[in-house]
Formats: structure tokens, sequence, C-alpha cells
């Protein structure tokens, strides 16, 4: 395996550029992964550091934290680079608990037709 | 090879990526590579509302397999040097 040069860290498509960096990885199953960028290879195989699964729903967060993972490349759909300046989230979006996102992606997943925010009304959150 | 030399062409201009999950992200074609993997920069996701998490990604690195389409400017497409390089690539492929 060949150490990255400067030339592929600027001009290139590899993820060397990324690395040590905080990212967005999102995946083939609809998940989103952060986490710093601390290796990769040719398959985009990678291995991010405090890792946190952001799942979203409607206009509620959560960032359930992961640990150390590695990630296999074909489940890979991109990689985005967090802009440390702007926002990640627009603003009206709310932070919950574990738990609270938890309850209310059941309760979305069991009634789809009604709509997120009719539920999240229901759950009085 | 074809598409790979086709797309290096293109570093530098305005493209829209759309995706197999229905994700379109517009941006600067940073560059490509053999798998036709596309790092992207200055990125604006086509609907932003319907994908609020991805509000402060300026670059991106999106994997040459979940690539469904990539929309061109019109301006940017030479059809008979695609067409030549086309009957030259199956000429000789």
């Amino acid at each position: 395996m060949s150490w990255a040069s400067l030339e592929d860290i600027f001009l290139s498509t590899s993820l060397a550029s990324y690395l040590d960096k905080k990212l967005l990885v999102l995946l083939r199953d609809g998940r989103k992964l952060l986490g710093i960028l601390r290796s990769f290879d040719q398959f985009a195989n990678a291995v991010l550091e405090g890792a946190c699964e952001r799942v979203i729903v409607g206009d509620l967060y959560c960032d359930i934290p992961l640990g150390l993972y590695v990630i296999r490349g074909e489940n890979v759909v991109l990689i985005g680079e967090l802009d440390l300046e702007r926002e990640e989230l627009p603003p009206h979006m709310t932070r919950v608990s574990a738990a609270d996102i938890r309850r209310v992606s059941c309760t979305v997943r069991r009634f789809p037709f009604f709509g997120k925010i009719a539920i999240l009304e229901k759950l009085s959150i | 090879m074809l598409f790979f030399s086709y797309f290096k062409d293109l570093v530098g201009r305005e493209v829209t990526v759309e995706l197999k999950n229905d994700l379109a992200i517009r941006g600067t074609l940073h560059s490509v590579d053999q798998y036709l993997n596309i790092k992207l920069e200055n990125t604006r996701v086509v609907d932003q509302e319907k994908y609020p998490h991805l509000l402060s990604v300026r670059n991106c690195f999106i994997r040459g397999s979940v690539v469904r389409y990539v929309q061109l400017p019109p301006e940017g497409v030479d059809i008979e040097l695609l067409h030549d390089a086309t009957r030259r690539e199956a000429r000789d492929g």
C-alpha cells in the first residue's frame, strides 16, 4: 500500500484530504453517521472514531453515540465534510433524548399516513 | 476508461449528481477516479428541506456505485468528440 502524496490529497478523489476531519457518512440503509475519519482504503471502507448516529424524525433529532466504527465501503453512499463555520442542522430542529426519538420513530413507522407533525402533537413533545 | 476521461475533462464544471436513493446534489466537479467516484465542492442539496442533515456539507465524496445520473450543462458536452471517442473505443476495445 502506498502512502498519500501531496498530489493525492489536493487533486484526486482519494479520501486522504478527509483524514482526521469530522465527517457525515450516509449509508445505503438511510443511516447518517458522524465521526472523525481515521482510515480508509480503495473500496471506501472507513474507520470512524467517536462515531454517532444522527436520527432525524420530522423536526426532532438525536445523536446516539457508537464509538469506534469500521464501515464496509459497499454501504457508503456519500461522505461529506462538515463545515464547522455553519450550523449542521436548521435552527428550527429540536434535540431530544434517545428514548424519545425511538418512541417517535416507532409511532411514525406505524402511522405514516397521518404525517409526522400530527404524531408529534399527539405525543406532546 | 472513456467516461473516466470524459469526466476528467469536465472538472471545474457545475454538475448535479442524482443518486440511487433519489438524493440530488449540485456542485462543482472537483475530481473523478477510475471507479467514477466523484468529489464535489460547493455542494448544495437540490431539495434542501427534505435532507436537513446535509445543511453544512460543502464538499463531499460520492461513491461511484450509488450514482444514478450525472446531469451536465449542455454547453459542457461536445457531442462530436464523444461520438469519435466512442467509435474509437468500440473499435479498439
